[in-house]
């Protein structure tokens, strides 16, 4: 008996065979050359004529090829499956375009002088080489750094109050923190305007920035940690509560240690989400070319400030530079993304 | 019977928490509290800020075309309506959603059913950064890339389906319309729309899958016997979702679409309406009684975004409790 | 255990049941299960002894299975006639499903599942290049352990869910429903509900119906994997008879964990056994052999109920 194991092997007949792997590869060959060659010969003309019929001949090919080889019904389904292969690849080129685009009109700007200097001497029309952003990135570190200390303990505590306390109203604050979390920008910026400068008589600043941010931060970060700490094992909690700890002890000690590198990726992935926030900041900071280092008072840039003010200046080293700073800001959501990946993985790692 | 039996009736157990608890109970309780109370202060405070603006115009503030100020020289009286905006916005949102979809759904079920294994992690990655890009990155990237190719693409579309009436130009300026600002919308909401769909999608018990695969089903007329039905409540849900993104989506759709105040069916001509475009729009210069307007505006917008996505979140809730 | 057969052969078996077979009409399964294994099974009405041609039917032919590195099957090979049930025991984790998984080609839904060896049907194999595997699914049906009626769809288009799913047009639906539902013993209690949901059934009651959703595409073999392992006793002799019925027209092939079952519905019987490593066949015969008259200690012991 352990002689015919020894000659039999694992196999896998259903994969394709290379005879299959051919005719595919001629079927795609097929649909390529019919592609150039109606292109060429017809008024159809460029990329998007090309696309165009490159979608429906791969369409019609696979579609034939199975109704040759199999039948009716697997027709259908070759056809929907190049449909569903056309999505997604709508979908990654629609990114490699905007990061390729963002690459190619944002890097030439880029070098480390311009985080040495601010825009307080320099027109927006002048060549990049002169000016900066350095007020963007005090202005970005200010009102993000504010937005996080504030919104961080309250989505926790949300977080807390609907999986631990799981109090009176754990329902109702789960379904409206769900329900901000669809809150435009815009309408976070109109709401710190309204409370904070008409009612309490402030004026723009780094700080009433920090606070719509903090709106649009808090469903972010209280959504995440709710997911992280229903993933904690409840006999957990219940091993704390065992001992005679209080629930307190319990949370503290136990739960929040076992939660810590999901809750970092919940306050990271919520900077991120904010760190680009454009609308609630052209209504809250007032925005500003020089440095200013009081974020309570004084107008104030930000990343997402600077491209919208050369955008809207137009010219052509305005647009350069509203390139470079969306090139910048690009960085900085990746790095935040990348971190957040990070945590995430090695909350994953460690069960 | 004569026996008579005595059922004590249950004991009441209660908790007295130790002070430290209470404490810790109050303050996280607080904290719970002030982010579901946040919601209602934002309503309050645009109401109490809007509500001068919003009773004098009565309902005309939500059906009329004018957004005037009073030019007292003249003896014009202001008068505000967002009706055009609010209409341009439900299309712009429509648009998108016609769009984007399709494409997410798409893509959701590749990544749920298509994809070889070595693929699916990269795509996750792609439709999560594309979630992370900032409105502002898709305003610019609009404007100066996809703008070009898709007024061609206008172009096309009119002169081949030019007699529908959707696609009738009434002037030849294929630049910043509805069309446009739905193409862009449909790119920033598929990463939702793809995620919420491809959640419920893995929710589908294998079981069913299985038994239609067992009945010689293909993929896809599995697909279409089971996780459609099963799934159908999600992926309206984060449509939904997605359609609550994009009405309230502001600079990005600001720098693509051109704000005019009518209503025009023409997708394709420059002509469109957003409130929240509009609101920054005419927030740099507005004076008090405008202001008001404006945070009436953005009530309307508020009320419109909350009421989708409340009813998106129901939806999803509901499907994923099945 | 005591048995009249202990030193008969199989010809002796065989005569004798067939002997039993004018006598003793179908038994009540109740009454069966008071009795000795070896009597069930013999008492019962037999399709054995069909000449077992090897070009009609299903046959395995050294089927031998992986998950990853995992060795779960090795070298697998049986015959599955026409007009036969065929009942493959043996304690959990022996490879019985894998085994039957293999039959229709579910296996493969498995992402690290591997195979060696051929399953022949209507002596072609249904793993060679080539194969529209979804018709190989149609000709070879398959029942599930857990009931799982489609619940979007109602009773009537439950069962005709496998026309819709290939895409296959008929004439009269109706019929096809009717007879479905009859053979799978469904009929008189859903016949005035047909557009009520499949949810709406009980647990035995959505077995049968997922049981007439297999036969509308009219396979040849139909494979049951623990068909009653999630029913009451009621339900689950309902669907033992439902099983006798199809054996007729078709070949049946069903795991199960209950013996008494096996006894009662099978023509014969493979025993499953496996040590630590992968699941072998230790023996197949026919039913009453099995349980009256095993060739092997390991098949005495597991059908007399010393282990597993």
């Amino acid at each position: 008996m352990s002689q015919t194991t020894l000659n039999v092997k694992p196999e896998h007949p259903w994969k394709l065979t290379p005879k299959d792997l051919v005719t595919d590869l001629l079927g795609a060959l097929f649909t390529l050359l019919s592609t150039l060659a109606i292109v060429g010969f017809s008024p159809l003309k460029g990329k998007l004529g090309f696309a165009l019929t490159l979608i429906v001949m791969a369409i019609v090919t696979a579609t034939v090829m199975s109704w040759i080889r199999l039948d009716r019904k697997a027709a259908v389904n070759s056809s929907t499956t190049v449909l569903v292969y056309i999505a997604a690849s709508f979908v990654i080129m629609a990114l490699a375009s905007v990061l390729y685009e963002i690459i190619r009109l944002g890097a030439p700007g880029f070098s480390l002088s311009i985080f040495t200097k601010d825009m307080s001497e320099t027109a927006s029309d002048m060549p990049l080489t002169e000016g900066g952003l350095l007020h963007a990135v005090i202005g970005t570190a200010y009102i993000v750094t504010f937005a996080t200390l504030i919104a961080t303990p309250i989505g926790i505590l949300t977080a807390l109050y609907i999986v631990e306390v799981k109090g009176r109203f754990a329902g109702t604050v789960r379904f409206f923190v769900q329900a901000m979390s669809g809150v435009p920008s815009i309408v976070a910026g109109l709401f710190i305007f309204a409370f904070w400068m008409i009612q309490l008589g402030n004026s723009y600043s780094g700080i009433a920035g920090g606070f719509a941010l903090t709106v649009l931060m808090i469903p972010t970060v209280a959504r995440t940690a709710e997911e992280v700490l229903k993933l904690i094992p409840q006999d957990l909690r219940e091993a704390g509560l065992a001992l005679g700890a209080t629930q307190w002890r319990t949370v503290a000690m136990v739960v929040i240690p076992a939660a810590r590198s999901g809750l970092i990726t919940a306050v990271i992935l919520g900077i991120a989400r904010v760190v680009g926030e454009t609308a609630p900041l052209l209504l809250t900071i007032g925005g500003a070319d020089a440095i200013n280092l009081n974020p309570t008072a004084g107008n104030m840039s930000a990343f997402p400030y600077y491209v919208w003010k050369n955008l809207l200046i137009g010219s052509e080293n305005a647009i350069s530079r509203a390139w470079l700073g969306v090139f910048v800001l690009m960085i900085l959501v990746l790095i935040f993304f990348a971190l957040a990946r990070y945590f995430g993985a090695a909350k994953g790692s460690r069960k | 019977m004569q026996e008579k039996k005595t059922i004590p009736s249950p004991r009441k157990i209660t908790t007295e928490p130790r002070f430290t608890d209470k404490v810790f109970r109050g303050v996280v309780t607080s904290g719970g509290l002030i982010a579901g109370l946040l919601l209602g202060l934002i309503g309050f405070f645009l109401v109490f800020n809007g509500f001068e603006a919003m009773r004098s115009a009565g309902l005309s503030f939500l059906t009329g075309f004018d957004w005037v100020d009073a030019i007292p020289e003249n003896g014009q009286a202001a008068s505000y309506g967002i009706g055009a905006m609010l209409y341009g916005t439900i299309v712009t949102g429509i648009l998108a959603m016609i769009m984007g979809v399709p494409v997410a759904v798409g893509t959701a079920l590749f990544l749920s059913y298509y994809a070889p294994e070595w693929i699916k992690k990269p795509m996750v990655v792609v439709v999560d950064v594309m979630a992370a890009i900032p409105s502002i990155v898709y305003g610019l990237w609009g404007y100066f890339v996809l703008m070009p190719h898709a007024e061609y693409w206008a172009k096309l579309i009119h002169k081949y389906f030019g007699f529908i009436p959707f696609f009738d130009m009434p002037a030849p300026v294929f630049t910043r319309s509805p069309f446009i600002a739905g193409l862009v919308l449909a790119i920033m909401i598929i990463p939702i729309v793809t995620a919420v769909s491809r959640e419920v999608f893995a929710q589908t018990p294998l079981e069913r899958i299985q038994a239609a695969y067992a009945l010689g089903a293909t993929k896809w007329s599995m697909i279409k016997a089971v996780v459609f039905p099963y799934g159908r409540g999600g992926v309206i849900g984060g449509a939904m979702l997605g359609l609550g993104r994009a009405l309230g989506e502001t600079v990005a759709v600001y720098t693509v679409l051109n704000l005019v105040y009518d209503i025009r069916i023409e997708v394709l001509l420059s002509a469109g309406g957003s409130v929240a475009s509009m609101i920054v729009n005419k927030f740099g210069e507005a004076d008090p009684v405008e202001l008001q307007a404006l945070m009436g505006a953005g009530f309307v917008l508020f009320m419109v975004t909350l009421l989708v996505n409340f009813l998106a979140n129901y939806i999803i809730n509901k499907t994923a409790r099945e | 255990m005591s048995n009249q057969n202990e030193s008969g052969n199989r010809e002796d078996n065989m005569s004798q049941m067939t002997g039993k077979q004018t006598s003793t009409s179908r038994p009540t399964p109740a009454s069966g299960a008071t009795r000795s294994l070896g009597d069930v099974a013999s008492a019962r009405t037999v399709n054995a002894g069909k000449p077992n041609s090897g070009g009609s039917g299903l046959e395995a032919r050294g089927v031998h299975a992986w998950f990853g590195k995992k060795h779960v099957l090795e070298d697998i090979s049986m015959d599955f006639a026409t007009g036969t049930v065929t009942a493959l025991i043996g304690p959990s984790g022996c490879g019985k499903s894998t085994f039957i998984r293999t039959l229709n080609r579910m296996h493969e839904f498995i992402p690290t599942a591997a195979l060696a060896g051929q399953v022949l049907l209507d002596g072609k194999d249904v793993y060679e290049p080539g194969v529209d595997v979804t018709k190989i699914r149609l000709k070879v049906g398959m029942v599930f352990q857990k009931p799982n009626p489609f619940p979007s769809m109602t009773i009537k288009e439950n069962v005709l869910s496998g026309l819709k799913l290939s895409q296959i047009k008929i004439e009269n639906s109706d019929e096809l429903l009717e007879s479905c539902l009859k053979r799978a013993g469904l009929w008189d209690e859903v016949k005035d509900r047909l557009n009520e949901y499949g949810g709406s059934l009980s647990g035995g009651q959505q077995q049968r119906l997922c049981i007439a959703r297999s036969l509308a595409v009219s396979p040849q073999v139909l494979l049951m994997d623990e068909p009653c392992s999630a029913l009451d006793p009621g339900s689950t002799l309902r669907i033992e008879e439902t099983i006798r019925e199809l054996a007729n027209t078709m070949s049946v092939v069903i795991v199960t964990h209950n013996m008494q079952q096996a006894a009662r519905v099978s023509d014969y019987t493979g025993f499953f056994l496996s040590d630590g490593g992968p699941g072998r066949l230790v023996e197949s015969a026919t039913t009453v052999e099995i349980f009256t008259n095993p060739k092997q200690k390991r098949t005495e012991d597991y059908v007399s109920g010393r282990f597993g």
